[in-house]
Formats: C-alpha cells, sequence, structure tokens
C-alpha cells in the first residue's frame, strides 16, 4: 500500500479507512497536526499567546498531545501527577521525565510534578481503601483538583487534556445509556472557565482516534508508556470501545458520526418542529385504491400488489 | 515470526509469510484496536510479513475512568 497523498507515493505506514486515505511518515504526520490545528480552532481552545497546562499520565494519548502542541509553536507545560501505584506510577513517572528532558526543555516548557504521597501521607490506592470509595473515582478528584489548582495558581490560560475520538465516544454511549443528561453538557471539546477559580479546559485530539494518536507516537519516536493503569482493568470505558471499534471495523466512520453527530445537535439546537401528529395530518390522504392514509396517490401495499399481478411469473 | 503481545506481556511464535492482516485474524485481534510494528515501523494491514521478522501488536485501547 501506497501514500494517497504524495506524488513520488512512498510506502504507507497507516491506513484509514474512514478518511479513504493510506499515508507514509511524513504526511501522516501532517494529517495528525491539520486534525488538531481544526479542533483549535472550531473549538476556539485557544491562541499561540496563551500559556497552556497540559496534563501528562506518560500515556500515548497526553504525551502526544504535549508533542503536537510544542511541534505547532504552542506554549505548552506539563503537568504529571504520581499517584503511587507501585511499579506503574514509578514507570510512567521516569517516561514524562524522559520526554520532558530529552525533547520539551528544547523547546523551552518545563514539566510540573505534583506527587500524592506527599501531599496526603498515602498513594491513591490505600487513600481509597481509607475513605472506602472506588480507586478511579478517588484518582479522579485528586486529578481534577490538583490540575486545576496548578493551572489557576500558576496562571496558565487553559488546561489541556489528551481526550480522544474514542475516549469522547465511548463516553457519549455511557451517557446515552443510562440516559444521564446532564453529563452531556460537559462533554463539549472546549469547556469555558464557568467561574472565578475554574480553569477553562480543552480537548485538542477530539478529531482523532486512539489508533491514530497510538501511531503517531510511534512515528515520531514518542517513548510511552504501553502498559496500562492496573485499576483500568475490567472497566465499563474499555467494554464501550471495544463495542464500538467492532462497529467502526464493520462500517469506518462511525465513531466519528456518532460523537461529532452529537457535538453538532448540541451547537445547533433544533428548531421548535411540528408533532408528529401534526405532520401526518398535514402529509397524509387516503389511498385512492384502498383507503389507507399514504403521502402519495396510491400507497405502497397497493402499487407492490398492482406491480406483483401484471409482473410476469417465471 | 516471533510475534510480541501487551496486556499480559507474552511472545508466540507464528508461521510467515503473512499479511498482517491475516497474522491479527489469526490471533482473533481487532485491527481498529491494534497497531503492528515490524523492527521499529509501523506497518498496514496488507504488508507482508516474513518468518525473519521481529513483531510487535501493540494494543491502543487504554481505559479507567475519564
Ligand atoms: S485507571 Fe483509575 S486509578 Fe488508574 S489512572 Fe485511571 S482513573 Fe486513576
Ligand atoms: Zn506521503
Ligand atoms: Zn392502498
Amino acid at each position: 500500500m501506497n501514500c494517497t497523498k504524495c506524488p513520488t507515493s512512498m510506502r504507507a505506514v497507516i491506513s484509514l479507512p474512514r478518511h479513504n486515505a493510506a499515508f507514509c511518515k511524513g504526511c501522516f504526520t501532517t494529517f495528525v497536526h491539520e486534525q488538531v490545528a481544526r479542533a483549535i480552532k472550531s473549538f476556539k481552545m485557544f491562541t499561540p499567546e496563551d500559556r497552556i497546562l497540559v496534563a501528562v499520565s506518560g500515556g500515548k494519548d497526553s504525551l502526544a498531545l504535549w508533542h503536537i502542541l510544542l511541534a505547532l509553536g504552542y506554549r505548552a507545560d506539563a503537568l504529571y501527577v504520581n499517584l503511587g501505584i507501585g511499579g506503574y506510577s514509578e514507570e510512567s513517572h521516569r517516561k514524562v521525565r524522559h520526554y520532558a528532558d530529552t525533547v520539551a526543555a528544547a523547546h523551552g516548557a518545563k514539566l510540573i510534578v505534583h506527587v500524592v504521597e506527599q501531599e496526603a501521607g498515602a498513594g491513591i490506592r490505600e487513600l481509597a481503601t481509607i475513605l472506602h470509595r472506588p480507586t478511579c473515582s478517588t484518582c479522579g478528584t485528586i486529578k481534577r483538583y490538583q490540575f486545576n489548582r496548578a493551572a489557576v495558581e500558576q496562571d496558565y490560560d487553559v488546561m489541556a487534556t489528551g481526550h480522544n475520538l474514542d475516549d469522547e465516544a465511548a463516553r457519549l454511549l455511557g451517557n446515552v445509556l443510562h440516559w444521564q443528561d446532564e453529563y452531556l453538557d460537559k462533554q463539549s471539546p472546549t469547556l469555558p472557565a464557568s467561574v472565578e477559580g475554574f480553569a477553562k479546559k480543552v480537548k485538542p485530539l477530539c478529531r482523532l482516534s486512539e489508533r491514530e494518536i497510538a501511531a503517531y507516537a510511534v512515528v515520531n519516536r514518542i517513548d510511552y508508556i504501553v502498559e496500562e493503569c492496573p485499576m483500568a482493568k475490567g472497566s465499563k470505558m474499555i467494554l464501550y470501545k471495544e463495542v464500538l471499534n467492532r462497529l467502526e471495523t464493520e462500517s469506518p466512520g462511525t465513531k466519528q458520526r456518532f460523537y461529532w453527530g452529537f457535538l453538532e445537535k448540541q451547537t445547533k439546537p433544533e428548531p421548535a418542529t411540528e408533532s408528529m401528529a401534526e405532520k401526518d395530518q398535514r402529509t397524509l390522504h387516503p389511498c385512492q385504491s384502498c383507503g389507507q392514509p399514504t403521502t402519495a396517490d396510491t400507497c405502497s401495499y397497493c402499487k407492490m400488489m398492482a406491480k406483483a399481478k401484471t409482473a410476469t411469473p417465471r | 515470526m516471533l510475534v510480541h503481545l501487551s496486556h499480559p506481556h507474552r511472545q508466540v511464535e507464528i508461521k510467515g509469510p503473512k499479511r498482517t492482516k491475516e497474522l491479527l485474524r489469526e490471533l482473533n485481534l481487532v485491527i481498529e484496536a491494534h497497531l503492528v510494528i515490524r523492527g521499529d515501523e509501523l506497518v498496514t494491514e496488507d504488508e507482508m510479513l516474513a518468518d525473519a521478522d521481529q513483531i510487535e501488536i501493540r494494543p491502543v485501547i487504554s481505559g479507567g475512568s475519564v
């Protein structure tokens, strides 16, 4: 398979069925940068003057996000929260530190680190046990708090997270399945600083799938932690993503249509529409042949029967 | 060919030559959730993989609450 964009037709490293395209390394990197630039622009995320704080975990999404923002020339520092989850936290901390020293530093970007154990006296698993709360919800509260605090205290204009298309589509599926309407509002890729003390939050990777971001990291030699947080095992999010990926494999573009369609509906509230009964009254009248309501002169049943009778049997 | 897999870490020996998509199908893995890396280069689904190749199949799905 060759790149569909290069005139010289280089060997493609990835094919993207939902875009009917295949890209070589260079064209793929350009494609990813364009997708992020489009998200930043269309959702009015930030400008080149803004100071951005990226929430990094050591995983592919957040490190790729930091990498892309620096490549696009933005002023982006990062915050890493060390959760104190044994080997996983040690390894992810090492990866983030390594990226900061070897790549980000050359762009003048710095890494801020918060160690949960230093402030709370224990890692999040121990804290969750003491508090009788699920580890992931304890973790979520701590991370949100620390990121917001760092952003506000250190005067960042905006906080960026590595949420991708799959994260948002899976979250939307979960919210819709349980009709959690109040959470739907929070799924926009840009959440304004609604009140004093709350930082503005953005998701610049919302146009890219998880696979595309992992591919970007591989192509650009970003050394991220492939291993998962051990607490993620068996999570609902993973189940939703698996279901969506099966649909995506069968009909490419499903995830994108699902999430983007939702965003479109959200930004353009539907005009007041007539009720179904009103619409029926306006458009339906009796069939010329049988009298049942139809939008045409003759109803589809009568048309079908007429055709069946005149057709020559085989 | 020697194939490295993650979650959990393991290695399997698969007979080549074989196309990437056939390798994934044989291991019952969805393309949308994986990348296939030969040496340190990404390859597409129709790439032919040889017996001498070092292959890594890397999962791309991450979970946890968001
Ligand atoms: S899986 Fe749970 S504990 Fe682990 S980082 Fe994600 S939210 Fe935190
Ligand atoms: Zn190209
Ligand atoms: Zn009729």
